[in-house]
């Protein structure tokens, strides 16, 4: 193996900014004053808040050391399963940041926003294109409310045709989001177990569908990285009790190019511009959850909606039986802008996008599966699940290997998910990432593998090398301190 | 995790198949969660309990007990009605795993038909469902 | 592709090694018929070509640089200073994760904490959580959140001079639920009307917020008082925090959940978003909070650090049963807000808030001593309602030829209010420009 890309550095401890600063100082320039003063009558007026008084070059110090402690993308490969932590283009943060989108008033009239409109309204086009479905919503916030709208529409769609419908059929590999976005609804969560291969069987839907049922929230691919090879079969089954088929497309980064959602029998789909198209996480946030729909559903989607006009475009608010606003603007804007960008760079190549993730994905599989365990030893789709069984015997666990990939450089994998697999480590390269980078991290990943047998205190007392070592989590849960 | 002949279960207390205990006390009953629950739970963080005067029938969810990364309901043992609540593990939650059968107690009921007690399992049934769960 | 590096001797080398022919062998597994039957038929663009096309799309907006804009109403133009921007920028933030595994995530979780923190000092509560998606959908969530402290009731109350759009919101999140929203009334002054408050049957929570959609400062002392009288949680919300410099803060006037929108704390208007969803509460509804809390701890060699907390409240854990169904939130928007105010300092943002009361207050008086009625004479901060002559909707549409845009028109949400505009004032406008558009009405 080469050097590991993990090492010794200085670290800086920083203290609260409110351990900082003086009385007076300040990091902020006030415009020149040029109107009188108006005080609040006194009843009103407060004392204004406590916060501590920095300098700019203290608060420089202060947020770039906080900086130093995190590990990004830009850091190195961060094989987070079905988070898709790929490669943000640092071309999209410019055209984010362009004068004329961040300086825009949501309100304005809309001949004075055409170029967010028509962003938007090509930005819907593509994604919609991209699922195979007929039209789309750029407006839910992010992922889990992409899934409420989802749901909404459901319910939507369910009323209009005269019959509320109760529950909801979600697989056991299904993602936390999807039973609480439809509990949100009012739908009560009906568990649907997977097969022995890891995908869900047409029989097991077969058994649970019924008229009072709204339909299924399918991960597809799932969480297991296979493709739901039966998805046709069981939205035959869901669609002939007037159901609806809602997917999950948390890893659409899988598939595009390639699958058509509308032939696969998918009725709603939503997607995360944060995975697949390439904006930023920003540490948990801001993401865009779109949703794209089939056709008979698009008059349910959320209002406002951008239509073109002649020339021009509009906003327009009249979708009668539209399920409603979920944003108070559009969305989260400046985020679809990243994303349109990555779109337009991309083009068809977005198919290669995939090709390559998939690809990454089973090499590492092939790798991998003689020293840790692989449930289901099929091909796999961008990600793909191993457990801490053959580590076991060592008393060693997953937490552990997955802590001591942060010693050596690496962000570790999603741990402990899905559910269905007991210690899971689910590793999604994304297609960001060279052979050389992924060879060093399946060389780092088998170290491991042989620390666990001749060494397991190494893995048990990882990580030493970050600025703080493993947390107390039972003291934060059971004394909460969640200010200073 | 403890091995099963590790796990603490008096002989003085009745089981649930849901691993919560009930153990007679004057007119009433305290109900709590068996060395087995916490053991498998890990360190108890937070215990979520009804209030004096709620009324539940046998196999009702009374409340939660979480840990860091996982909830468990708690389900009434017998039918009744809250009499006392332990107000020690809003501050110590802890009790629940250091001492499950005596200071890490969650109610105390009290019961409209006290042979009830006597359709829980003792000891050896409980061990037995036990054992019949690790296989 | 810049984005991938694979060459075709890396291709051919991983494909060996998994044992395919080709890349489309990877995709066996998916049934031909759920496979697209026409390419992918999108266009590409060169960096130089996309530089292009999105200075064309940008350059077809109106931005608060180049027009007066006297319009809030949810989004404030504020300036956000440099030293903020650039920090934000720090690829350590923004390229990172939800913050899960803290060993290598101390910067975001301190950040937030130390955000978190902030958000309580400024609004006078207990606990602040990592952050929601918006104003809109954290009043949403309080009403949800009443309910569930209430157990039991099913009645939430929201006062009509919410924001509208906040109030298509909750009646979004509302529709397929079996909880009942009632709208308050508002009074003749501009302020909101609680005398029927005693007349709604199981009544969860209500909420009002201040200023309100006018601009008008609601009475919240009284309101608390009447809410609590009625056994149902008081929330108070808001769309412009920076208020909160010089206002009284919520947490004082005992409200129990205060929530709203913060993008005005450093965050560019964006043509609404993102900004962030601010969520603060008493202490005894902690474990009732929707969203994620970071919470300081201790490392196994006893050093400070800090972990998400309190996690059984939220979907990963709890699924159906979660207090809210939200994942990924707005949280490098909370990083944003967190340095805003630190770069302010509380001096700082004590005088900026000052600063915009003092020129919407020069505003007011000018037009008034034009002869415009201000219709509501409640105190207001930043925003505040005018009521024009009649006819004066094509004046407002020729002053958009002149980079004007004398605020918005009211009669979109209430459409009793013809001719009343809302008007906003910050920092970035000048006594000048206020002059010129006096000036402009009156001609």
């Amino acid at each position: 193996m080469k050097e590991p890309v993990g090492t010794r550095g200085l670290i800086l401890n920083e203290p609260f900014l409110w351990e900082r600063g003086g009385k007076g100082r300040t990091g902020y320039s006030l415009p020149r004053r040029d109107v009188d003063s108006a005080p609040l009558p006194e009843d009103l007026a407060g004392d204004g808040p406590d916060f501590p008084d920095l300098s700019e070059v203290e608060l420089v110090r202060h947020y770039t050391r906080l900086s130093t402690w995190n590990y990004g993308v830009d850091s190195g490969m961060y094989p987070l399963g079905s988070c898709t932590m790929k490669y943000n283009p640092k071309t999209n943060e410019r055209q984010a940041s362009l004068p004329g989108f961040t300086g825009a008033h949501p309100l304005v009239p809309s001949e004075l926003c055409q170029g967010a409109l028509q962003l938007i309204y090509e930005l819907e086009h593509s994604l919609a294109h991209v699922a195979g479905l007929d039209a789309a919503s750029v407006q839910p916030s992010a992922g889990a409310q992409g899934e409420l709208a989802g749901m909404l529409v459901f319910a939507a769609y369910h009323r209009d045709q005269g019959k509320a419908r109760s529950k909801i059929l979600i697989p056991d590999t299904a993602h936390g989001t999807n039973p609480a976005s439809a509990a949100l609804c009012g739908f009560k969560a009906v568990s649907v177990a997977t097969g022995p291969d890891g995908v869900l069987v047409p029989e097991a839907v077969e058994a649970l569908m019924d008229e009072d049922t709204a339909g299924i929230m399918v991960t597809n691919p799932n969480t297991l990285g296979l493709f739901e090879t039966h998805i046709q079969a069981i939205a035959d089954i869901v669609h002939a009790k007037d159901g609806l088929v809602y997917a999950d497309g948390a890893n659409l980064n899988a598939v595009m190019g390639v699958v058509d959602f509308g032939r696969a029998g998918v009725d709603v789909l939503h997607i995360n511009l944060h995975k697949t198209f390439s904006t930023p996480h920003g540490g948990g946030g801001p993401g865009s959850g779109p949703v794209c729909v089939v056709k008979r559903l698009e008059p349910f989607l959320p209002a406002p909606r951008v239509v073109k006009s002649g020339d021009g475009y509009a906003l327009s608010e009249d979708f009668p039986k539209s399920i409603g606003k979920l944003h108070a603007f559009y969305g989260n804007f400046g985020i679809m802008v990243r994303a349109y960008s990555y779109i337009r760079t991309m083009g068809n190549k977005l198919k290669d996008v995939s090709q390559h993730a998939v690809l990454n994905a089973n090499y590492i599989k092939e790798k991998l599966k003689d020293v840790y365990h692989l449930p289901f030893d099929v091909p796999c789709m961008h990600e793909c699940v191993f457990s801490d069984k053959l580590q076991e015997q060592h008393k060693v666990t997953t937490l552990d290997v997955a802590k001591r990939l942060i010693d050596y450089g690496f962000h570790p994998p999603t741990i402990y998910f899905p559910l269905v697999v007991h210690g899971a480590i689910m590793i999604e390269p994304t297609e960001s990432e060279s052979r050389e980078n992924i060879d060093q991290f399946i060389a780092t990943m088998r170290r491991i593998a042989r620390e666990a047998q001749e060494e397991p205190a190494l893995l048990q007392e990882a990580p030493r090398n970050p600025k703080v070592r493993r947390m107390d989590e039972t003291q934060a849960a059971r004394k909460p301190c969640l200010r200073g | 995790m403890k091995e099963l002949s590790e796990v603490n279960l008096p002989e003085d207390v009745r089981y649930t198949k849901d691993h919560e205990w009930a153990r007679p006390k004057g007119e009433a009953f305290q109900i709590g969660i068996t060395d087995f629950a916490q053991d498998q739970l890990g360190d108890i963080v937070f215990v979520e309990l009804p209030e004096t005067g709620d009324r539940f029938e046998s196999g009702d969810e009374f409340g939660t007990v979480e840990s860091v990364k996982a909830v468990s309901e708690l389900f009434m043992p017998m039918g009744g009605e809250v009499v006392a609540i332990n107000e020690a593990l809003e501050d110590s939650p802890e009790l629940v795993n250091t001492a499950p059968y005596t200071d890490g107690w969650m109610l105390e009921i009290k019961v409209g038909d006290p042979a009830a007690y006597d359709q829980l399992m003792d000891r050896a049934a409980y061990l037995d469902m036990l054992k019949g769960l690790e296989e | 592709m810049r984005y991938l590096s694979h060459t075709p001797e890396d291709l051919s080398i991983m494909l060996q090694a998994v044992g395919v022919r080709d890349l489309d062998e990877l995709f066996s597994t998916i049934p031909d018929d759920c496979k697209r039957e026409n390419p992918l038929d999108l266009p590409e663009m060169t960096e130089w070509e996309l530089n292009d096309h999105m200075a064309a799309l940008a350059g077809r907006m109106v931005s608060g640089a180049d027009y007066k804009v006297f319009a809030g109403a949810g989004s404030y133009h504020h300036y956000i200073p440099e030293v903020t921007r650039y920090l934000l920028s720090r690829s350590e933030f923004v390229t990172a994760y939800t913050p899960y595994q803290p060993e290598i995530s101390q910067g975001t979780l301190q950040g937030i904490f130390e955000y978190q923190t902030l958000i309580c000092r400024l609004l006078g509560m207990d606990v602040a959580n990592a952050s929601l998606y918006d104003g809109a959908m954290a009043v949403a969530e309080a009403l949800l959140m009443a309910i569930r402290i209430s157990r039991r009731k099913k009645t939430v109350a929201v006062s009509s001079l919410v924001n509208p759009y906040y109030r298509k919101v909750v009646e979004t999140y509302f529709k397929p639920t079996e909880f009942h929203v009632v709208e308050l009334p508002r009074r003749e002054d501009g302020t909101t009307d609680l005398s029927g408050l005693d007349r709604i049957d199981d009544l969860a929570g209500v909420a009002i917020q201040s200023p309100n959609f006018f601009g008008c400062i609601e009475d919240l002392a009284a309101a608390g008082q009447a809410i609590h009288d009625q056994g149902a949680i008081f929330i108070t919300c808001f769309s412009e925090p920076l208020a909160y410099g010089i206002l009284k803060a919520p947490g004082a006037l005992d409200a129990d959940i205060v929530c709203g929108e913060g993008q005005s704390l450093g965050i560019p208007q964006s043509f609404g978003g993102p900004g962030v969803g601010i969520f603060a509460a008493k202490q005894q509804y902690v474990r009732n909070l929707p969203g994620r809390l970071v919470g300081q701890t201790v490392d196994a060699d006893g050093k400070r650090g800090f972990v998400l907390t309190l996690s059984t409240r939220e979907q990963h854990i709890r699924r159906e049963k979660a207090t809210s169904n939200i994942c990924s939130n707005q949280s490098l928007c909370a990083m944003a807000a967190g340095m805003y105010m630190a770069a302010l300092g509380g001096t700082g943002f004590r005088e900026l808030a000052a600063l915009n009361r003092d020129k919407a207050e020069y505003l007011k008086s000018a037009l008034q001593d034009a002869g415009l009625e201000i219709p509501f004479a409640p105190a207001t901060f930043n925003e505040f309602v005018v009521k024009f002559p009649d006819g004066f909707d094509q004046k407002w549409q020729a002053l958009l030829q002149k980079k004007i845009l004398a605020g918005i028109p009211l009669v979109c949400y209430y459409p009793e209010l013809a001719n009343h505009y809302l008007l906003c004032v910050t920092e970035t406008r000048s006594k000048d420009d206020m002059d010129a558009l006096v000036k402009e009405v009156q001609s």
